[in-house]
């Protein structure tokens, strides 16, 4: 596709598998073969059980984890074999946002000190100018000019994660890309960081690639997102198709699952049968089969392709593709039949 | 009909036999951390009674966990439990560490988040099970062990024979609280209390435990206290919620009013701070200011700094009061509430 600010293609990642246990050779699948287009401006949503491969995914954008196979393209440009001042000015580019910020920050540093840390690095400004941007940021991330001679433990959680979104922000980057951004914070702390991540796209264009198990979070703040099955790409779409009218079972037992605080709406367990297998010898076929509801025998064996549900949507699932096509060829029929005078 | 202390239905034979299984009134909790006294529950009324689901809701810190840990005697020795706690009608404040032992893993028990707290890494699971039972009952090991099968199958354990001598570490994480759970239930308890039980959990398993816990209730008739922060579980599985802010409880109801028609400004501000599809992004609800320092909490209702519509009268604390059928609440903007204060007045005045 063109314009895609980030577009990963293929993207495998295998760790050599640790413990006494496993055998000499074991490989952890933790990616194989994922692909992903981020354009620019854009809020994308990576979402999927624990063990499904997000972080590595995360991992691998940032140029954290090297991937075993496949491309990242930054503007069109390949990522992973990037060297000296080419790695630099991406580094600049795409910058991280951690779950705990506590993690993230020194502790030890006024947090002023953490977020000027990238412009020292870089070179950017002289230092009077970097004085002046560090004050700006911390303004526009809404921490008021007398925390900066904090350190971390004097701050909130809510605070401490502006903190790294601000560091974040430095380096004024086209891309953002938070794992678990939200997760730690009571829900009024985790409403204004999610206002401030949409402020930030709609002020300065910032592309976000947010990973999480809050489906609800993602819903309500991104434009498309993606659904990691066991390392691999169960489906992805718009938000609406994906949550309205999802096509992959597994998406649709994500979606059942969702504990919606309505309690009009309550959920039902089940759309899924046992639990997410170990990704060091994952299921042959499609690696939900052996969970799935409606797999049939060719799901054993035969991994689906990705195939296109609409515009933007598409889903790897044998069933849920014969099933569309099935109605396609009917609408076709149908159509035929109802205009037999046709030219 | 005698009833054998090992089969099922055999806790409601020993109950007692009242409908409140848990009252609370005015129970305050204080630690005393070098020279501060941290208040971290204060004025805490309710009462829930026999096969009730009661969600109490609130952010970390709220003092929903402590109140949890006061009922179960399990708070240290830097606390200070004030006011009455009654389980069946008998007080459990000033009880002594051997009569909590004799209830609590029998009478009443805990589920905490994390299952591997609650698990001996050592042991095989069914055997921790097992012992849960002959700590409380004159059983011999055969019939606890079938026992603790029944129970493990019971909580969805798959192939619970074979894997009974299986330690916690065989197990995933969504197994390892069904096993707690298991344990929890063993002695067919009167009260559950479970502290933020699915947060750990992916949300396909966590469907699952809230479905584990709701037929709880449905076959056993267990009372159950559900805390957590996230009011997306308390929808699902709740019957009644109290929503905690800063050691106070501001508000109870049953569940589907507090979605519906929150009453109190903190509960109205908490329910439109969720993230949803149909709130455009950027436009999600915030609360000004801070949750407040327990250490030198402010007077009277503890929300009003933050409080949009905070009068005069903040000042004073304000009395629960029973707003509606069913719905209480703490709020001096509350016709309900200033009734109940003006009549309080009016009986103080008349007893002196």
């Amino acid at each position: 596709m063109t314009g895609a600010l980030l577009e990963v293609r293929g993207l495998t990642k295998h760790f050599p598998a640790r413990g006494a246990l496993v055998g000499r050779s074991a490989v952890v699948h933790a990616l194989d073969g994922v692909d992903l287009a981020v354009a620019p401006g854009e809020l994308v949503g990576i979402v999927g059980e624990s063990g499904s491969g997000k972080t590595t995914l995360a991992r691998c954008i940032l140029g954290l984890t090297a991937p075993t196979g496949g491309e990242i393209q930054f503007h069109g440009q390949d990522i992973t074999h990037l060297r000296g001042a080419a790695r630099r000015e991406f580094r600049r580019s795409v910058q991280p946002i951690f779950q705990d910020p506590y993690a993230s920050l020194d502790p030890r540093w006024p947090i002023a000190r953490t977020v000027r840390e990238p412009l020292d690095a870089f070179g950017i400004g002289r230092p009077a100018e970097r004085d002046a941007r560090v004050a700006a940021l911390l303004d526009r991330v809404g921490l008021p000019g007398r925390s900066a001679d904090r350190r971390p433990h004097e701050l909130s959680g809510g605070q401490r994660q502006r903190v790294g979104i601000a560091a974040a922000l430095a380096l004024e980057p086209e891309l953002i890309v938070a794992d678990e951004p939200v997760s730690a914070l009571d829900v009024p702390v985790q409403a204004q960081i999610l206002n401030l991540l949409a402020e930030l796209q709609r002020d300065l264009g910032l592309a976000l690639v947010l990973i999480t198990h809050n489906l609800a979070v993602v819903e309500h703040i991104c434009d498309r997102a993606a659904v990691l099955y066991l390392g691999r790409l169960a489906e992805e779409g718009p938000i609406d198709e994906l949550f309205g009218d999802p096509e992959h079972p597994y998406t649709q037992a994500l979606m059942a699952a969702i504990p919606y605080p309505d309690p009009e709406r309550r959920v039902t367990a089940a759309r899924i049968q046992g639990e997410i297998p170990s990704p060091i010898h994952p299921p042959a076929g499609c690696r939900f089969h052996p969970r799935c509801l409606v797999a049939i025998e060719r799901c054993r064996a035969d991994a689906p392709e990705l195939t296109a549900f609409g515009p933007r949507h598409r889903a790897a699932c044998h069933v849920a593709r014969a099933r569309a096509d099935s109605a396609l060829a009917s609408a076709v029929g149908a159509a035929v039949v109802s205009t037999p005078t046709g030219h | 009909m005698t009833v054998s202390p090992l089969q099922p239905g055999w806790g409601r034979a020993v109950d007692a036999d009242t409908d409140e299984v848990l009252v609370l009134d005015r129970v305050g909790v204080e630690f005393r951390v070098e020279d501060n006294r941290i208040s971290a529950v204060t004025d805490v009324s309710l009462r829930i009674d026999r096969g009730e689901i009661f969600g109490l809701v609130g952010e970390s810190g709220c003092g929903k966990s402590t109140l949890a840990l006061a009922i179960m005697g399990l708070l240290p020795s830097t606390a200070t439990v004030t006011g009455r706690i009654a389980f069946q009608g008998r007080d459990l404040i000033g009880l002594g560490e051997r009569e909590f032992r004799a209830l609590r893993g029998d009478r009443m028990s805990m589920v905490f988040q994390d299952p591997l707290t609650s698990l001996d890494p050592t042991y095989g699971i069914g055997d921790q099970v097992a012992e849960t039972i002959r700590a409380h009952r004159d059983a011999a090991r055969p019939a606890a062990r079938e026992r603790a099968l029944e129970l493990l199958r019971e909580v969805g354990i798959s192939a619970a024979e074979q894997r009974y001598d299986e330690p916690p570490h065989r197990f995933s994480g969504g197994m390892r609280q069904r096993v707690v759970v298991a344990t929890a239930l063993a002695n067919e308890p009167a009260l559950l209390i479970a502290d933020e039980p699915t947060t750990a959990l992916d949300v396909t398993i966590q469907a699952q435990i809230i479905e584990l816990i709701r037929a709880l209730r449905e076959h056993h008739g267990t009372t159950v206290v559900l805390i957590t922060h996230d009011l997306g579980v308390i929808a699902q599985v709740c019957d009644r919620v109290g929503v905690m802010y800063a050691g106070q409880l501001v508000e109870i109801a049953p569940v589907a009013q507090i979605f519906a028609a929150p009453r109190h400004p903190y509960t109205q501000a908490l329910i439109a701070a969720l993230p949803t599809s149909g709130q455009a992004r950027g436009s999600l609800r915030v609360i000004e200011g801070q949750v407040p320092e327990l250490s030198a909490p402010p007077a009277g209702c503890r929300f009003s700094p933050r409080c949009p519509v905070r009068r005069e009268e903040c000042d004073r604390v304000p009395p629960v009061a029973i707003a509606a059928r069913g719905h209480a609440i703490a709020c001096w903007n509350d016709p309900a509430t200033r009734t109940t204060a003006e009549a309080t007045v009016m009986a103080s005045g008349v007893t002196k």
